[in-house]
């Protein structure tokens, strides 16, 4: 990994702290060019993960991270390319393997990859009014009409909100007899509602 | 009913058998359930070890799994239902000819399981109507084996039409006999 020439090319590029690999903050409009030079010059031939990110203290809020690997160097890269107005480029064109990465997380977090090929959601149905991922959406889910109108009006069936009973279930560690998830608010659950 | 309204005792009878239409009927009925597997996580593959030679549903007449509903008696929703799913279980579930029977295999099929999120149904008998409820994560084959053998007995005891509700609403087949 040459961090210099890197930042040389691109001198909007920043470095930034991290405890297992080299960590880097590009510019919006330059991801697709420096995952390119990447890939092409120091050997970053495999896109191991693209994901979304959501800082809701932050602004912009949303990012995404990629994660880098080199198969002849044996070394990984990280970026992070935070969005401009919920957009990023896609980069695709580089590593077409991205493709369904960043239908993913523009499933979960409403982030817009511009020039996608093919930019649907992946996992929820097209019509799914919210990003699931994002930090103010709850867990449990939020009331929407079944994706099929004919199988809503023969069962009467919404998307409700899963009963959470003091949930999400965490496991406090310890041996695994007593290592069973557990509700963190224990005091209200299926017989006894909460206050 | 009792297994004695249909027996046959040679000795009073002879050659002859008395029985009732229902009975005959709701005995092959039984005997012969056609499953569709609806595998959608890991319950299917404790469900394809049932049909496998160590555990061997065909020991009950089930091992002709359809993988079309037209020909299939009984759905075995093996697996997590998400909410993108449900519509498929719904349609599949209608595809098929009454009479039918639903089996929810394990914790997620039966109740949404482990999986209390935005994403999955909480129990596919808020979809389809449920005869057997089976629980484990996964079950075991034993454990489906016991649920399809307890559905077998709901069959034979069933009257001359297959009344099911459903939501308020009643599904109605006559036994043609």
């Amino acid at each position: 990994m040459d961090a210099a020439a890197l930042t040389l090319k691109f001198p909007r590029t920043q470095s930034l702290k991290s405890i297992d690999m080299p960590t880097f903050a590009v510019a919006n409009d330059e991801l697709t060019e420096i995952v390119r030079y990447l890939r092409d010059t120091q050997g970053f031939d495999l896109l191991a993960d693209l994901c979304g990110v959501d800082w809701p203290d932050r602004s912009p809020r949303f990012g995404v991270v990629l994660h880098l690997l080199s198969t002849t160097n044996k070394e990984y890269v990280r970026l992070h390319a935070a969005c401009d107005n919920d957009a990023v480029p896609s980069v695709t064109s580089v590593h077409p393997g991205a493709n369904w990465h960043e239908r993913e997380a523009y499933d979960m977090f409403g982030i817009k990859f511009t020039g996608h090929p093919d930019p649907r959601r992946i996992l929820m149905w097209e019509s799914y009014p919210y990003h699931p991922l994002r930090k103010e959406f709850p867990l449990a889910g939020i009331e929407v009409p079944l994706p099929a109108a004919d199988v809503a009006a023969v069962t009467g069936q919404n998307v409700e909100p899963a009963p959470m009973m003091g949930g999400p279930f965490v496991s406090h560690g310890g041996h695994m007899s007593s290592a069973e998830p557990q509700a963190l608010d224990q005091s209200w659950n299926e017989e006894k509602p909460k206050a | 009913m009792v297994q004695s309204d249909f027996s046959y005792n040679s000795k009073i009878e002879g050659e002859v058998i008395v029985t009732r239409a229902d009975a005959v009927v709701n005995w092959v009925r039984s005997h012969s359930v056609w499953p569709m597997p609806m595998g959608l996580a890991c319950c299917a593959i404790e469900l394809m070890a049932a049909g496998g030679s160590r555990f061997d549903i065909s020991r009950f007449g089930m091992e002709v799994m359809r993988f079309s509903p037209r020909q299939a008696d009984c759905m075995i929703v093996s697996g997590t239902v998400t909410y993108k799913m449900a519509e498929v279980v719904r349609r599949i579930y209608d595809q098929m000819a009454e009479p039918k029977w639903v089996v929810a295999m394990g914790a997620c099929a039966s109740t949404g399981g482990m999986y209390r999120s935005y994403a999955t149904l909480q129990g596919v008998d808020n979809i389809v109507p449920v005869d057997i409820y089976i629980s484990g994560c996964p079950p075991r084959p034993e454990a489906l084996l016991d649920g399809m053998m307890l559905l077998q007995e709901k069959i034979r005891n069933e009257g001359g039409s297959l009344k099911r509700t459903f939501r308020g609403r009643t599904v109605e087949t006559k036994i043609v006999s």
